[in-house]
């Protein structure tokens, strides 16, 4: 167990003149529960590897503990990892998957055997200790996989997309289990995926990736709430959020030429960004298209216009819509962006604005 | 020029999945089974195959079989049945033994340089993948060369009066006598043929390892830091099957297929040379008119090949694993 400190790490691969990963800036606390989480290709992988060890770090400094790792070979880094496709040796049996990383590191006999059946036990793999990994299932393979990381009783485990390979019932399972046991034996963890509900529920701190630099870091519900981009914005959360060009005008936020919300001013057009669930279909407000619904059960969802930009919003009514509605949102519920740089912009604003009108 | 050898391996290395499947117990595929509305029409279809087996394969083994039983005049004049004569002089002859002995260790030592060389340079081309492609090619083009053709290669670098091998002994103070020394000429059929063997397996070991999954080895590496314990727990396991697949193949070729480079080597030359079972066969069948002899040994060699076939099937199979 150990913190996890990374410092402006890059990443160059060879023959590439673009970084993979670079500038990125991270510390763990021991026993933290990190995410990295953004779209395909942005470097997540390439972020975890490197501290792995599996691949090369061409910038930057990567500590576990009080060590640096930069130019340890991964065995002696004190990490386990999962891999996407468990990458269990097939020749083995389950039972010499889980103790082989630790023969090799001069574990006493007794002491593997503890290590194993305790991991065997917590992941309920008892009935198959003797069994090839050909002969279990999807689901059994994963639980194999964590075993051998469980086993090793490492600095820090790292995964890298653990549940992509399985359906979608096992993969909510899997992620509690993945939680409980993370939180029993607290070790620090770094966990990726592209699956933002995966990241939200995990993690203590999400780190967002785009292009291979760091968007954003934050715990789930500020990441949430208070996105620092439009690109956080539009990742995280499902639906996603409406993004929608506006302008300010007498201190009220303007949307296809309707007033939408009293905020402030400020200079310029603006991004409005609008979470689903703070719309509200109302008799009043900006009118809009409806296109289609979506029908969860719960609620539903309503995928429509305003003017001729895409929005969505949460309604929990049963009842047949028009073609147009009206909908309204809280204005303390609102985000703004700078159109230019798709950063957040402080809705504080509004305190500014509103003395000066 | 590598054209030739690629495609020859390539129907090998449907020869290997087939024979990984039969293997693996996966024969009986639903999907690939064919029904035929008639019951002949499938035996029509394996005529043709069933013809060329009847024909080049049991006909003169029945034929061997049976004059294995005879005395034949060398004159031509009719054949006498003598029973089991022809295998009691055969085993009895300590020339027979002694050349059954050479094979043996011909083999063992054959299959062990060639599989062992083929996997070091299959191992060292993995690790240099960019570079693969030329040295695949290169390796590989010493599989283009037909046997007899290696044979006289291999005859001008062991030439005793300019071949390189044999002024490099000379550097050693020793002088070596390809065709005339008994040893030296068994170091020079055994180099030869090894040469000419590695580019066979190097390719199949390399395209085993290539197939190894990389997060298999990923995992490796941080299981172990020792790059021997991978090989030996992670690497080797998994190519057990190409292993075993090209072990069979490599005892086959050095029993018959190095008929041609020994055949180069020691024709005409008037010493005591070593020579492998199947190259007596031939001598005595057919320089030395015995062919009631030669059948009995041939018979002989095809019972021992068999055996031995059999025996790799049994022992070996229990030590293979498969993903
Ligand atoms: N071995 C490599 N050589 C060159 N470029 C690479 C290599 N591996 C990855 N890249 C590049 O680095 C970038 C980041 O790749 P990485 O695998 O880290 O993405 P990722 O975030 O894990 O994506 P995914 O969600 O699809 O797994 C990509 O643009 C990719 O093309
Ligand atoms: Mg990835």
């Amino acid at each position: 167990m150990a913190h996890l400190s990374l410092k402006n790490v890059g990443k160059t691969y060879g023959g590439s003149n673009q970084a993979a990963v670079a500038g990125v800036d991270i510390e763990i606390a021991d026993g933290e529960f990190i995410v990295l989480v953004g779209p395909s290709g942005c470097g997540k992988s390439t972020l975890l590897r490197m501290v792995a060890g599996l691949e090369t770090v061409t910038d930057g400094e990567i500590r576990i503990g009080d060590r640096v790792v930069n130019q340890l070979d991964p065995a002696e880094r004190d990490i386990a990892m999962v891999f996407q496709n468990y990458a269990l040796y097939p020749h083995m049996s389950v039972r010499d998957n889980m103790a082989y990383g630790l023969k090799n590191r001069k574990t006493p006999k007794a002491e593997i055997e503890a290590r194993v059946a305790e991991a065997a036990r917590m992941l309920e793999l008892g009935p198959y200790l003797d069994r090839k990994p050909r002969a279990l299932s999807g689901g059994q393979r994963q639980r194999v996989a964590m075993g051998r990381a469980i086993v090793r009783q490492p600095a820090a485990f790292l995964f890298d997309e653990p549940l992509s390979n399985l359906d979608a019932k096992l993969r909510v399972t899997m992620r509690m289990e993945i939680r409980r046991l993370q939180k029993r034996l607290g070790t620090t963890s770094l966990y990726v995926t592209h699956d933002q509900l995966e990241a939200m529920t995990l993690a203590d701190r999400l780190v967002v990736l785009n292009g291979g630099r760091v968007e954003q870091i934050g715990a789930p519900l500020e990441v949430y709430r208070k996105p620092a981009s439009t690109f956080v914005a539009a990742f995280i959360g499902s639906p996603a959020m409406s993004l929608l060009d506006a302008r300010f005008e007498n201190g009220q936020v303007m949307v296809d030429g309707h007033a939408l919300a009293p905020v402030g001013n400020a200079p310029g057009p603006v991004t409005l960004g609008l979470r689903a669930e703070d719309l509200r279909i109302t008799s009043t407000g900006v009118p809009m298209r409806v296109d289609y619904v979506e029908e969860l059960g719960a609620h539903r969802i309503v995928h429509g216009a305003i003017g001729d930009q895409p929005v969505a919003v949460v309604d929990n009514g049963g009842a047949a819509l028009a073609e147009t509605v009206h909908v309204l949102v809280d204005p303390a519920k609102l985000h703004l962006f700078e159109t230019s740089t798709g950063r957040r912009m402080d809705t504080r604003i509004q305190a500014e604005a509103v003395p000066a009108q | 020029m590598t054209d030739t050898p690629l495609r020859i391996i390539e129907t090998e290395r449907t020869l290997l999945a087939r024979f990984r499947e039969w293997w693996s117990g996966e024969t009986a595929n639903p999907v690939k089974r064919v029904q035929f509305d008639r019951p002949l029409t499938p035996w029509l279809f394996i005529l043709p195959q069933m013809a060329v087996v009847v024909i080049f394969f049991y006909w003169p083994s029945v034929q061997a079989v049976t004059s294995s039983f005879y005395i034949e005049d060398p004159f031509g004049f009719g054949s006498t049945f003598v029973g089991l004569e022809n295998y009691q002089d055969a085993l009895n002859s300590s020339e027979y033994m002694s050349t059954a002995a050479f094979t043996a260790f011909f083999c063992i030592t054959v299959t062990a340089l060639a599989l062992g060389l083929g996997l070091l340079l299959a191992v060292k081309a993995d690790k240099v993948i960019r570079g693969a492609e030329t040295y695949k090619t290169l390796l590989i083009s010493v599989y283009a060369i037909a046997p007899p053709v290696a044979g006289l290669i291999g005859m001008m670098f062991f030439d005793m009066h300019m071949g390189p091998f044999t002024q490099i002994a000379g550097w050693f103070g020793y002088e070596l006598k390809v065709g005339i020394n008994y040893w030296d000429t068994a170091i020079a059929l055994i180099t030869i043929s090894v040469w000419k063997q590695i580019p066979y397996n190097f390719i199949f070991f390399l395209s085993g390892l290539q197939s190894v999954p990389v997060s298999v080895r990923e995992a490796a590496l941080i299981d172990t830091k020792s790059g021997w314990r991978r090989f030996k727990d992670v690497t080797l396991p998994l190519l057990a099957p190409t292993a075993f697949f090209l072990l069979i193949i490599n005892i086959t070729y050095t029993m018959f297929d190095t008929f041609p480079i020994i055949d180069v080597i020691v024709k005409d030359k008037p010493a005591n040379n070593p020579m492998t079972l199947v190259y007596k066969v031939y001598l005595d069948g057919f320089k030395g008119n015995d062919i009631g002899g030669s059948s009995a040994q041939s018979v002989i060699l095809m019972v021992v090949v068999a055996l031995l076939t059999v025996l790799q099937f049994r022992f070996l199979e229990r030590r293979v694993h498969y993903g």
